[in-house]
């Protein structure tokens, strides 16, 4: 059985797929259980189907298939073909990087679950919708059409934004959607132009053709920035650190590792087949990422809840990812896509494991918290892991990711770029100190118990028992037994973080850990990736020959 | 030339709405910003063909490039759709839709006004 045969044809049904089943689960009424299964059941499928990708296209194979099966037209002069089809293209890369987000996606669906916002009808039809506008994006050899399944991504997100984040107001909703419209009228600016000046929007005829012509360059350059928005590097950054605090901690996780990194990976696509890695323009993103790390991290150290730290950090990492593009080299660029996947892994973890004392605990603010390494010690081991994993220490995978970033930037003698990269990472473990002592060491206040059955009682009604900590008799408020509850019966007096909210951020925190120890295997991945944005001439035959 | 004269307005209308105070306001603008895209798209399908693609029409040569076309359409309905979610945003918040708001970090909204 040929992988590389068979599984061509089969690529437009994971667009398909999900879109489909995210109609048929909001078109299930009142079946809780039954959405759940949909959902689960699909993300699980593209998690498979992404597996078998990987597996096609880890000796550098590309898939490509014109969806429509619209044959190339005959222009006329001397045998010359223009593509009329939207090719649905796969390499090494975009396998990678949708196998690591239909990962992050179950985990933060069962965190979802887990904290009941996963019953609400929408949730689950809105995360297969975006995972269709994802796995579009990541396909598609066409600007427009990553246009559109960009806004496919979206406008479930302006849903889950604001539909979890409701009880904040809609402040973050309203900035998010502003901005991102800006950027995407921006990004359709940006095509319009390239089309005036090439004459195309399919990436594989678009190849090279910014090196030939200043003015599809300057297309070009407007298409990035747009995109460069929604991946907030620095200049345009606050959006999202504005933003992602501002929903609850399962959709600020989903989204930490889908919309600014499928921008991120349109970054890498578009300048190795429209620019063609163009050395000129180099020094520009050079500057730009070295600013995105700094600036980022500084704003982390500032800040004064767990989430918004988090979000800033993102920040930080982005430029760190960002800097493969800057280098274009084999090593620069292996290091690069090492270190997006390995970093969508572990924000995603860092998101769950706070996330999860929030939603139990009512608060993310540092100074309200403490003493959760005796009180919640899995999950203090659980976010030791993935903040030393994110600081770059050695048995994880963050190790590898920026041991071999700053070797990349040294064998280009960039030392400045490497200067700041080292300055950072001191800086990223300084913060994540703070998160620790703050949140896990210290001692306990003494309004915690209070304060998280207050938060429980608000977020789901009075449903819960509640047993007056400091009175003589405790007055209980009727209504079905839960496990906080049961154990404030029982005497423990205790509010825990129940199991399920803490698996989904351990099993990701467990990937970090196997990234870091088995990063050999995901290296010479990153690698194939790699040639494939070096050598984009595989990408272009395999367009045409599809 | 018209086009681009038209483009331009359409801009300067639009960021100069965008900085204006109160939600709608600011749809107006991505109103105005969505129409300076579109007319881009037609202005990069050559404008100087102006007959109406469509079989048995005007003889081929004078038919306009319809994928821009295309293009316009399908921007047109994703513009439509997000401005209706953001005219939905902007009276469901708060009691007007007033955007100059106080220094709001995240912070402070998700943790300072709930008690």
């Amino acid at each position: 059985m040929n992988l590389a045969e068979i599984l061509p044809p089969l690529l437009p049904l994971l667009v398909g797929m999900p879109l489909l089943l995210g109609a048929a689960g909001a078109a299930v009424r009142k079946n809780k259980l039954a959405r759940h299964i949909i959902s689960m059941g699909t993300l699980s499928a593209i998690f498979v189907f992404s597996i078998l990708l990987v597996i096609a296209t880890r000796d550098g194979t590309v898939l490509a298939h014109r969806v429509g099966g619209w044959t190339p037209v005959d222009v006329g002069s001397e045998g010359e073909t223009f593509e009329i089809a939207i090719p649905f293209v796969v390499d090494a890369l975009s396998a990678l990087v949708l196998m690591i987000i239909s990962i992050l996606g179950i985990a933060s669906v069962m965190f979802a679950m887990a904290t009941h916002e996963a019953r609400a009808r929408f949730f689950h039809p809105f995360v297969l919708v975006l995972m269709a506008g994802v796995a579009g994006a990541l396909m598609t050899g066409d600007i427009f059409n990553l246009f559109v399944f960009i806004e496919v991504m979206l406008l479930p997100s302006y849903g889950l934004i604001a539909m979890m984040g409701a009880k904040l107001g809609a402040h973050g909703a309203r900035i998010y959607v502003s901005v991102n419209l800006m950027a995407s009228t921006l990004l359709l600016v940006g095509i319009a132009l390239v089309y005036a000046t090439a004459g195309t929007v399919n990436l594989a005829e678009l190849h090279g053709a910014a090196l030939e012509d200043p003015a599809v360059a300057i297309a070009g350059g407007v298409v990035l920035t747009a995109i460069s928005i929604k991946a907030a590097v620095v200049p345009v950054h606050g959006w999202l650190t504005r933003t992602y605090p501002m929903t609850s901690p399962a959709v600020t996780a989903l989204f930490s590792g889908i919309h600014t990194k499928v921008a991120i990976y349109a970054i890498y696509r578009i300048y190795s087949l429209l620019f063609d890695g163009d050395e000129r323009f180099l020094w520009v993103a050079l500057l730009v990422t070295s600013a995105t790390m700094l600036i980022g991290v500084l704003g982390a150290i500032g800040e004064k809840t767990t989430r918004s730290i988090l979000v800033f950090h993102m920040i930080s990492q982005i430029g760190y990812i960002l800097i493969g593009v800057g280098l274009f080299t084999t090593l620069g660029l292996t290091a690069a896509i090492f270190y997006l996947l390995h970093h969508m892994i572990v924000k995603a973890s860092l998101f769950l494991s706070t996330g999860a004392i929030e939603e139990t605990y009512g608060t993310g603010e540092i100074e309200k918290l403490g003493g959760m390494l005796k009180r919640e010690p899995l999950i203090a081991i659980t976010f030791m892991a993935a903040a030393l994993s994110l600081a770059g220490l050695p048995p994880f995978s963050g190790f590898v990711a920026k041991f071999s970033i700053i070797q990349a930037t040294l064998e280009e003698t960039h030392y400045w770029v490497a200067a700041v990269a080292v300055i950072v990472s001191v800086f990223t473990l300084l913060s994540m100190l703070k998160i620790w002592t703050g949140v896990f060491m210290g001692e306990e206040p003494k309004d915690l118990q209070e304060r998280a059955l207050t938060y429980q009682e608000r977020m789901h009604g009075k449903r819960y028992l509640r047993v007056e900590a400091q009175a003589e008799t405790p007055t209980l408020t009727v209504g079905p037994p839960t496990s906080t509850t049961m154990a404030v019966l029982s005497g423990e007096q205790a509010v825990k973080v129940p199991a399920k909210l803490i698996i989904p951020g351990a099993l990701l925190a467990a990937v970090t850990i196997f990234f870091g120890l088995g990063a050999e295997v995901l290296m010479s991945l990153s690698a194939t990736a790699a040639e494939g944005l070096l050598n984009p001439e595989f990408y272009v035959e395999a367009v045409s020959g599809a | 030339m018209s086009i681009a004269i038209a483009v331009g307005l359409l801009t300067a209308a639009a960021v100069y709405l965008f900085m204006q105070r109160g939600m709608v306001r600011i749809v107006l603008g991505f109103i105005l910003a969505s129409h300076a895209a579109n007319l881009m798209f037609f202005a990069a399908g050559n404008p100087a063909y102006r007959a109406v693609p469509y079989i048995d029409g005007a003889p081929f040569e004078e038919q306009a490039d319809p994928l821009p076309q295309a293009f316009v359409l399908t921007a047109i309905v994703i513009a439509f759709a997000i401005t209706m979610y953001m005219v939905t945003l902007a009276i469901t918040t708060t009691t007007d839709d007033d955007t100059e708001n106080d220094e709001e970090s995240p912070a402070k909204v998700l943790y300072g006004e709930r008690r």
